[in-house]
């Protein structure tokens, strides 16, 4: 993937930047420019609002991956879930920071920025979103109660050397 | 909109054909096709080609002139369309080639789907077809396309108490029914045991849950059916060709366990075809992976929602069930070259109405079913097919 296009995502990538419908107040992730609810949807078009998600959530669906896509093989076997933020809408994510046999549907999570993959030895490493347990019981000693916070700034893609954990 | 019949089909064997090229098999089965129908190939009007990804995998786009003119149709000069919609490539490509003749905008049309996976590493293969699915939101977090039908299976475990073993059978069912298809990838059968203890892809799914990646290729040739019998004594009449669509990813469906585009597809094809699910006697369904044909055992009609597990393994799909399954061997046994998949699940349905399909007929099927999915369900095609009498 070029360096270009995973850039232009990294506001809803590393903070979560989603945007909300002014008429029907329904919350989007990723943003969208049209609403699809509104029965008159055309009217969206140019006045859907920034609108950030705060990162709280709960596994409605998972799954325990051994044969990795492309860039994740050294994490295997990984979780993947899909989450239901707070705030509405559902993602696609992997979840840290626990015992795959712990991970259940209806499991409170919370959004933490962290490595996903990297594109080979001289590639870029590609940073966003996980999801950790809100649970402190969950976490293993030497990490912090619901992972480590999404930065509060919008960053820039970051090359080689970062120390982030995957 | 006039009557449309199928004239005539062909099919590659279906496996991985190293000494085989992609303009081969889609020659081979065109050809086959072209013969079966005693139609001369001066009588066509276009080709519609559905393939999910030759650019990819061989390097090749601009594959519809490619075939045309290998099967020596390049002076012919008739129009020649790729057409790409994930897995449900082929099925897309039967879509438009019934729209053209059932216009009137063509009297006879060449129909095909192939699709060539084993020039590429497993890897490779594995991160195009994932691309079938929402590559910017699902891909780059780690999903793969056999991870977001996991989703879906522990979702519909959860929500109705489907089991593991209900899913296994599905695989064991489609090489049972494969074993008896000299077409298919895979002719051996499987035990429930065997399904259960391979190695884990996503779990809850397994290896034996997942279709494999092949090579093949499948074609059709279409045209009004008020002409069929001069081509054939057993015209088939396509009663019913319906496309619908939904969100690109799996995480923004209205339901995780129901098929959205599936449910449509199937309700506005049984109405243009006013028939109902009672009415069909033999169905190739997507059985990309064993939750996917549960729930679309389910959302075809066949069945209530969240009772597809229970249902499969007490017979009813099998072979004197209500309605007869995946007769080929499915995704699963028949194999899966993605963009061949829709048109060689009507080739089969085809040799079942003709009778023709040989230690695999269901006895008097007159309406068949083919549905086929792209990625997890954005897209879903249904047709209809029935005997003329």
């Amino acid at each position: 993937m070029s360096i270009a296009r995973f850039w232009r995502e990294t506001p809803r990538r590393y903070n979560l930047g989603g945007c909300r419908c002014p008429t029907c107040q329904t919350v989007y992730f990723p943003p969208r420019s049209v609403c699809p609810v509104c029965v008159n949807h055309r009217r969206s078009i140019g006045r859907m609002e920034p609108f950030q998600l705060s990162g709280e959530g709960e596994v409605v669906t998972f799954t325990l991956v051994h044969e990795a896509a492309e860039g994740f093989e050294m994490q295997v076997p990984y979780v993947m879930a899909i989450v239901r933020a707070k705030e509405g809408p559902q993602l696609t994510a992997a979840v840290v920071d626990i015992d795959p046999a712990d991970v259940k549907i209806g499991l409170k999570v919370r959004a933490t920025f962290r490595k996903l993959r990297e594109e080979g030895r001289a590639g870029v490493i590609h940073y966003g979103y996980k999801f950790a347990p809100m649970d402190a019981t969950h976490h293993p000693p030497d990490r912090p109660a619901g992972g480590t916070r999404l930065p509060a700034t919008t960053a820039t893609t970051t090359t080689v050397g970062s120390e982030a954990r995957a | 909109m006039r009557d449309v019949a199928i004239l005539g089909v062909g099919q590659t064997r279906f496996g991985e054909l190293w000494d085989r090229s992609f303009r081969e098999i889609g020659i081979e089965a065109g050809l086959q096709a072209l013969v079966d129908a005693k139609l001369s190939s001066q009588d066509l009007g276009a080709l519609y080609l559905g393939n999910m990804a030759s650019g990819s995998l061989i390097d090749q786009e601009h594959i519809a002139p490619m075939i045309l003119d290998y099967a020596g149709l390049a002076g012919h000069h008739l129009g020649g369309i790729r057409i790409e919609g994930g897995g449900a490539s082929g099925a897309l490509a039967l879509h438009e080639g019934w729209l053209a003749v059932a216009s009137g905008a063509h009297d006879f049309v060449v129909v095909g789907g192939a699709e060539k996976l084993t020039d590429v590493p497993d890897a490779e293969a594995n991160r195009v077809v994932t691309g079938t699915a929402d590559h910017e939101w699902e891909g780059v977090f780690g999903a793969t396309l056999p991870a977001l039908w996991a989703m879906v299976a522990r979702r519909h475990m959860h929500d109705y108490g489907t089991t593991r073993e209900q899913l296994a059978q599905v695989a064991v069912n489609a090489h049972e029914n494969g074993s008896r298809n000299p077409n298919a990838h895979y002719r051996n059968k499987i035990s429930l045991e065997a399904v259960l203890g391979a190695s884990p892809v996503a779990e809850p799914l397994g290896m034996l849950d997942c279709a494999p990646f092949s090579d093949g290729a499948a074609a059709l040739v279409l045209g009004p059916l008020e002409r069929a019998r001069k081509f054939t004594d057993t015209p088939i009449r396509l009663a019913a060709s319906q496309v619908a669509c939904d969100t690109m990813a799996l995480h923004h469906r209205r339901d995780l366990t129901t098929l959205d585009s599936t449910v449509v597809a199937a309700k506005r094809a049984f109405d243009q075809a006013r028939r109902t699910p009672a009415d069909v006697r033999v169905a190739e369904i997507h059985d990309g992976y064993t939750i996917s044909a549960l729930v679309a055992l389910e959302d075809l009609g066949f069945v209530d929602k969240g009772a597809a597990g229970p249902a499969f393994v007490s017979g009813a799909f099998g072979p004197g069930g209500k309605v007869t399954v995946n007769t080929s061997g499915g995704l699963k046994s028949q194999g899966r070259p993605f963009g061949a998949v829709g048109v060689a699940q009507v080739v089969e349905i085809v040799r079942q109405l003709r009778g023709e399909a040989g230690d695999r007929q269901v006895a008097g099927a007159s309406l068949g079913l083919a549905h086929d999915v792209g990625g997890t369900g954005a897209t879903s095609v249904v047709h209809l097919m029935e005997r003329v009498n």
